[in-house]
């Protein structure tokens, strides 16, 4: 496979995935608004500007509105859903040949979506059904993506193009959320604080399966473990680390290729999210955890760039 | 006149708008008589319910736009999308008729390739002055870096588009060749397609000869061209080389790609390193034999043409010299479709074949020529005139729709640059039913069919046939507001 076409897959799931999860966070922040939630609005604005690595120069500026219009539609924010739908469009549409024209389809259609909302039009930032639609359009093109196309080397890149963004994604929004942790992370929220952490749970799409396993009983601790450490959760930095290097594991093979960095550094992060106890994590701190496992994650993207999509060639022609 | 000789011609639905020129009709013999191969065509047209007709122009239409099937019009800003319009009917070839196209072609780019061959070695038509040795020298496409290469099985064009017209008394002439990066093809293929779909019975009892098999043509003929240092030329690799997604024919390049199971590169996907030319994969690099290319000469390698070019692959002219990849078509072979040497195409076939033309050119005045220049000078107002290097209907002046002040630009243009311009007769192209609002209209209409040349001559029995939709208009490009409709070849 062409490097180029393997970058394009790989940034275009990339793009999607961003665009999924700053819906999906800004539709939770929407629902928590309405329920009037005592928690200060700026405080709320706060993390969720932190969890989305919104630069601290819009932050100043801005008053809440034009920040959500600034993350959703605005053309010159290349972070924004827009840019990110159209930019995902824009790198599956330079390798169409490479994808079934259903996946084209559907990507083309969330593109226009996207792009006939009125730029001017305030409610719909308003409006659940706008950020819903995004998430729908998100999944369609996922199931779209595995049921009609080889799940081969192309495959592999767009498995490994959502899940880094995801790990970066999650890793960066549950670090938001105990930077403003006030009470000892193994007690029960409830009060004021219980609707945010059912919030944090929402984002990931998290809140109904972390029932399942432990209850509507919220503990930081414990939400901590689900997001981080639960093995068969698609939201979850484990699975996600999993997934990485499944998809790393099946490239090198398909290319036959001495790739062994990436496998090694993928396999390193794989064993950091398996391998530690929560109780361990918890009292070294929650925040060092997820930078090791951010800049894990990092030197992977690296490592995948430099031996895939953009490797010196000097390296190759000299042998 | 008898009542029922008369009711006969008077026209029916949805004929009622049809009119008749001096061109010759493709359909009718005369009014209301349609000529044999055409009968079974007219009756569907007068027994179907307008709704239905105006249904499946629809569903056409949205299973070209569904497809992609588009191509980008530049000017007012950005470049827009817009589907390639179809035409639905169907122009249809006696078999017999097109057996003599064949051959005339077959002939035509046999000799196209000699010249090329020719005129970048001993150069012996010219000595022989047959072909005038300035114009060869003079010709914007002139490549003197292809002087003394040979190219893999002597084949300069392997990849052919002649476009053909229709005289008045019905014989067919060759308008121009397209000898450089012909176009078009993947539209013949996608008009069948559509229109298997809707005429299914039509189609099957008319016996058409089939084109789907073109892309494996195409695919066999690149195949047979791997080049002198090829390690193993039964497994050559062939890529597709295209401009990128702004190209746009980008939707033809990614078509035959697919068709053909090849690669589609662009120049940043390739590199060359000791003259051998490389792709860039995620297994690392990979080699490249033969290279389908899809970008002009001028393009192809900053080191040696364009400098600004950023579609090419620097060095890739040096690996070809070497014997290490092959370019379909070759380098260079812009000068045999150059509009002045095309009038000496027919002194080409007589002077490599002995043999005297199957298809004869459209006559052509050379303004370098003294007398040729002050007959055309004279009869500016007749005649079409154009720039010998331009393509796609740019540069040209239509006598008979023209303005005096746009004649007298021209005729400063053509005393300036005698060289840079042809003139021809405004030819009555011949005219062809289709399917406008409704009714059934005639407009003017010519054929292109492709010509593979490699190991063998292959011509797929098909065409694109491209229609001036506009009402009187002459010009079919796709950029001047043409379209195309599918080309059926009877078996018989």
């Amino acid at each position: 496979m062409l490097s180029r076409v393997a970058e394009c897959l790989y940034w275009m799931s990339r793009y999607l995935e961003r665009a999924e999860h700053t819906a999906r966070l800004i539709d939770v922040d929407l629902q928590l608004g309405l329920d009037q939630s005592p928690l200060a609005g700026s405080e709320r604005s706060r993390r969720l500007f932190e969890a989305l690595q919104v630069p601290q120069r819009l932050i100043g500026r801005l008053d809440s509105v034009s920040i959500t219009h600034t993350l959703t539609l605005n053309r010159a924010n290349p972070s924004s859903i827009f840019c990110c739908v159209a930019a995902a469009r824009d790198n599956l549409g330079h390798v169409r040949d490479q994808c079934s024209s259903k996946m084209w389809e559907s990507l083309n259609c969330l593109y226009l979506q996207t792009h006939d909302v009125p730029q001017t039009e305030s409610s719909v930032l308003q409006s659940h059904e706008f950020f819903q639609s995004v998430r729908d359009g998100g999944y369609l093109f996922q199931g779209i993506t595995d049921s009609t196309m080889t799940h081969g080397e192309g495959w592999h890149y767009i498995q490994l193009g959502r899940f880094i963004e995801r790990m970066e994604s999650i890793a960066a929004l549950v670090g938001a959320y105990f930077e403003g942790l006030s009470q000892p992370p193994d007690q029960t929220i409830d009060g004021a604080e219980y609707l945010e952490w059912v919030g944090l749970l929402k984002s990931c799409d998290a809140f109904e399966a972390y029932c399942k396993a432990y209850s509507a009983e919220l503990r930081p601790q414990r939400v901590a473990e689900f997001l981080l450490l639960t093995r068969e959760f698609p939201h979850s930095l484990r699975f996600s680390a999993e997934m990485i290097h499944t998809a790393l594991r099946l490239a090198a093979k398909l290319t036959k290729r001495n790739a062994e960095l990436p496998v090694r550094l993928s396999g390193r992060l794989r064993a950091t999210l398996s391998l530690t106890p929560i109780a361990e994590i918890m009292a070294k701190g929650v925040q060092d955890y997820l930078n090791t496992v951010r800049k894990q994650c990092g030197q992977a993207h690296a490592a995948v760039n430099q031996i895939y999509f953009n490797y010196p060639v000097e390296s190759l022609v000299a042998a | 006149m008898t009542t029922a000789a008369a009711a006969r011609t008077l026209p029916k639905p949805p004929f009622l708008n049809y009119q008749f020129g001096r061109a010759y009709d493709e359909m009718f013999e005369r009014p209301g008589m349609p000529r044999r191969h055409y009968q079974a065509l007219y009756r569907t047209l007068l027994e179907s319910p307008p709704e239905e007709l105006r249904k499946n122009q629809q569903a056409a239409d949205l299973s070209f736009l569904h497809q992609g099937i588009t191509f980008t019009v530049y000017g007012n800003g950005e470049g827009t999308e817009r589907i390639f319009p179809n035409d639905l009917l169907p122009r249809i070839i006696p078999g017999r008729e097109w057996r003599k196209v064949e051959a005339g072609l077959t002939q035509r780019i046999t000799a196209l390739n000699l010249f090329l061959k020719d005129i970048y070695h001993e150069g012996r038509i010219l000595s022989a002055r047959v072909v005038p040795r300035e114009l060869v020298y003079s010709c914007r496409h002139f490549r003197r870096e292809m002087c003394g290469l040979n190219v893999p099985r002597d084949a300069y064009v392997s990849v052919c588009g002649t476009d053909l017209v229709r005289l008045p008394d019905g014989s067919f002439a060759v308008l121009e060749d397209n000898l450089r990066v012909p176009s078009g093809v993947s539209y013949m293929l996608a008009n069948r397609k559509v229109l298997k779909r809707v005429f299914p019975t039509l189609f099957r009892d008319y016996g058409v000869c089939s084109v789907d098999h073109y892309a494996q043509g195409l695919l066999s003929t690149l195949l047979s061209l791997a080049p002198a240092n090829c390690p193993d030329p039964a497994e050559a690799a062939i890529v597709l080389l295209t401009p990128g997604v702004f190209n746009s024919a980008y939707f033809e390049h990614t078509f035959l790609a697919q068709q053909m199971g090849i690669e589609l590169v662009e120049g940043r996907d390739l590199l060359v390193h000791d003259n051998v030319v490389y792709t860039r994969t995620t297994a690392g690099l990979r080699r490249v034999d033969i290279i389908y290319r899809r970008v002009d000469d001028d393009f192809v390698d900053s080191l040696c043409f364009r400098a600004d070019s950023g579609l090419g692959v620097p060095g890739l002219f040096n690996a070809y010299r070497a014997g290490n990849v092959t370019l379909a078509n070759a380098i260079g072979t812009g000068v045999a479709d150059d509009k002045a040497i095309f009038a000496f195409v027919p002194a080409m076939i007589s002077y490599y074949l002995g043999e005297e033309p199957i298809l004869p050119n459209v006559k052509t005045y050379l303004l370098s020529e003294t007398s040729d220049r002050a007959y055309v000078l004279d009869h500016l107002a007749e005649l079409v005139v154009k720039a010998v290097g331009e393509s796609g209907g740019y540069g040209m002046l239509i006598g008979p729709h023209s303005t005096t002040e746009q004649q007298e630009e021209f005729r400063c243009r053509i005393l300036a640059e005698p060289r840079n311009y042809i003139a021809q007769p405004t030819l009555a192209l011949s005219q062809a039913p289709c399917y406008l609002d409704g009714e059934v209209e005639a407009r003017h209409v010519d054929l292109r069919p492709y010509i593979l040349y490699g190991e063998n001559i292959t011509l797929v029995p098909g065409a694109l046939t491209r229609v001036a939709l506009r009402r009187g208009s002459l010009v079919v490009n796709s950029s001047q507001g043409g379209g195309s409709k599918d080309t059926w070849v009877l078996r018989e």
